[in-house]
């Protein structure tokens, strides 16, 4: 059997007995990247001889009989919007390509204590902020089953790279769907744990109160093995939860007795894709065959999710992205240049006299901001900076972010109330499978509305997975969406879980890898 | 739904510079976008307390205690521009 038919876990197993060593999986990793990604660019930078350095040591502490780290050998791709101590992390953007953390993300100092191989940094949207990719300023990536399509986003390489088979593990992050997305559109699981699980130290700010990190993989039982290592409460980020984390990588694989599953009326309407709707209705029925009650919830705010997360999240984005000024680390316009064309412009309203202009023209110090920030931004975190900025300005703050704060609160109280009645509500991930690459870059708008299924859950601040469940006819992945009360990470995985062990969507490989693999 | 001028006193306010064809484009399509975000003016939210944060933990305190921090050769490392111990920027008063 192929390395690259081998889940995280069978590859832990396998590495424990000493049937394989770390350097042969890593040498497969970084094979698949060498074979794979200059198709699927699901990487910015990878760490060859940091890896393979790394997967010896770890050869050699285990033949010793050394104690390991629960994720010993195992190569893991991590989303370049999280703090590596010495290795850049750019955000996708001109604004951070240079910048090089002076420390390592909480997860970062995990995965490392936990002996995990950080074999490189995954192509995102520019600062996260996008649903398919192609806000990147470094890169494009494609999506592995149609090249012509999308990944999804923002954890666009890191699903790539999961469904490409080049890592096991990946870590990314959801501030509205950015790793259950791409998870759906690329055929890989991917959990978005409850909002505080999983420390945020580290993670390069988007929208603070919408922010998590999380795992994606190639099966529920892999993020399962994730998350037990992410997770986990840290003084650095005030906001993680300090409540123990249960043995996730044990306990999801005992099945769920009486499980109850909710379904959403509006979820399975006007909008899904034909393809979609037919997968979920079927995903339903394999729960009632594994002995689930299935019944129909109502979450009758839902449908004003995407209206109050662009306020919220691009109300946060504003003020996080602030900090990029020029001053502290990051891009800086070129000041020669941004000071000859200011006193340019002085110059042309002297010479017209208008004294007004004249006062309202930059000083220099304004200036080199705007300019930095003109120039080391890209279109779509720009026009976000915009909303939030406008969002919050005076005159509409209780129009747009207030309005925005009290809706998120019925938003959450529908949940609450659905969760009375089931322990998941089941849909879609997204109305239809991934589209093509190009086909609504120039419409923000309709980007954002392909969001209407996952921001929901952020707002809430609530777990969710995605799990493959299906193929359109056009052979494109299809993803089923399990939600579930904060803290309840179990429920889902087990749940996940349970689904997996009788159906095999999320075993189904890209074509790409067999047509490549008898080329070569 | 929002005016030139006023995409181009938000870019100030946002410390943005925009070329007039971005500030038209832009008008166009935060137009667009608030347009669809008057959606919510349909839900009634009288009596409804705001939920700044889906997990409301509050007063998270750490001891007061003087821990390492990071020295002042790595926080100016990625500086764009620096001496020997400070960030430089452009002249604040007076003439440029």
């Amino acid at each position: 059997m192929s390395l690259s038919e081998l889940t995280a876990s069978q590859l832990l197993q396998q590495l424990r007995e000493g049937r394989i060593k770390a350097v042969e999986v890593v040498a497969h990793s970084l094979r698949q990247i060498d074979q794979y990604d200059p198709t699927v660019g699901a990487f910015l930078r990878v760490n060859r001889d940091h890896a393979f350095a790394q997967a010896e040591e770890i050869d050699r502490r285990r033949s010793r009989g050394e104690k390991l780290g629960k994720l010993a050998g195992l190569p893991v791709a991590v989303k370049d919007n999280i703090c590596t101590q010495g290795e850049p992390t750019t955000c996708a953007s001109r604004m951070l390509k240079r910048f090089v953390p002076p420390y390592d993300a909480t997860v970062i100092a995990r995965l490392k204590a936990a002996d995990a191989i950080i074999v490189g940094k995954t192509n995102l949207d520019e600062f996260a902020m996008g649903g398919s990719t192609e806000t990147s300023a470094l890169g494009r990536t494609c999506n592995p089953w149609d090249v012509t399509r999308i990944p999804g986003g923002s954890s666009g390489g890191a699903a790539a790279c999961v469904a490409a088979r080049m890592v096991p593990l990946s870590v990314g992050s959801d501030t509205g769907g950015s790793i259950r997305q791409p998870a759906a559109l690329c055929g890989v699981t991917g959990l978005k744990p409850t909002y505080g699980r999983v420390s945020r130290f580290g993670l390069v700010a988007f929208a603070s109160s919408l922010d998590q990190i999380g795992p994606l993989a190639q099966t529920a039982e892999d993020c399962a093995l994730l998350l037990e290592v992410l997770a986990g409460h840290d003084p650095k980020d005030a906001t993680s939860i300090p409540q123990p984390v249960p043995p996730f990588s044990e306990t999801v694989r005992q099945p769920l007795e009486g499980l109850r599953v909710g379904w959403v009326r509006e979820h399975l309407g006007e909008g899904v894709s034909p393809s979609v709707l037919a997968a979920i209705q079927e995903a339903i029925k394999v729960f009632q065959s594994l002995g689930a009650k299935v019944e129909e919830v109502e979450l009758p705010h839902a449908r004003y999710a995407v209206a109050t997360y662009y306020i919220i999240a691009c109300s946060e984005a504003s003020s996080n992205l602030a900090r990029y000024d020029g001053v502290h680390y990051g891009y800086r316009t070129d000041e020669k240049a941004m000071l000859a064309e200011l006193a340019e412009e002085r110059r042309v309203l002297q010479q017209q006299g208008k004294s007004e202009a004249l006062e309202d023209l930059d000083t220099a110090l304004v200036r080199m901001y705007r300019k930095t920030r003109a120039e080391g931004f890209g279109a779509e975190v720009k026009r976000r900076i915009m909303l939030g900025t406008y969002a919050l300005s005076a005159g509409y703050y209780d129009a747009y972010y207030l309005k925005a704060l009290k809706v998120r609160r019925l938003i959450r109280q529908d949940y609450d109330k659905a969760f009375q009645k089931v322990h998941v509500i089941v849909g879609p991930v997204t109305p239809t499978p991934a589209f093509a690459l190009g086909e609504k870059i120039n419409d923000p708008l309709a980007m954002y509305l392909f969001d209407l299924f996952t921001v929901g859950t952020n707002l809430a601040g609530l777990p969710a997975i995605s799990i493959p469940c299906g193929f359109s006819e056009d052979g494109m992945p299809i993803g089923l969406h399990l939600q579930a009360p904060p803290l309840e990470e179990e429920t889902l995985l087990r749940a996940a879980h349970m689904f997996q062990q009788v159906t095999d969507w999320h075993r189904r490989r890209p074509p790409l890898l067999d047509r490549q693999a008898v080329a070569t | 739904m929002i005016s030139l001028a006023e995409i181009e006193k938000v870019a100030v306010l946002a410390r943005l510079l925009l070329t007039p064809a971005e500030s038209q484009q832009m008008t166009e399509q935060l137009g667009k976008i608030l347009e669809y975000m008057s959606l919510l003016n349909e839900v009634n939210t009288e009596n409804v307390e705001p939920l700044a944060h889906a997990v409301e933990l509050t007063n998270v305190f750490r001891e007061d205690r003087v821990t390492p921090s990071l020295d002042r050769e790595m926080a100016l490392a990625n500086a764009p521009h620096r001496d020997e111990e400070c960030y430089r920027v452009p002249a604040v008063l007076g003439e440029v």
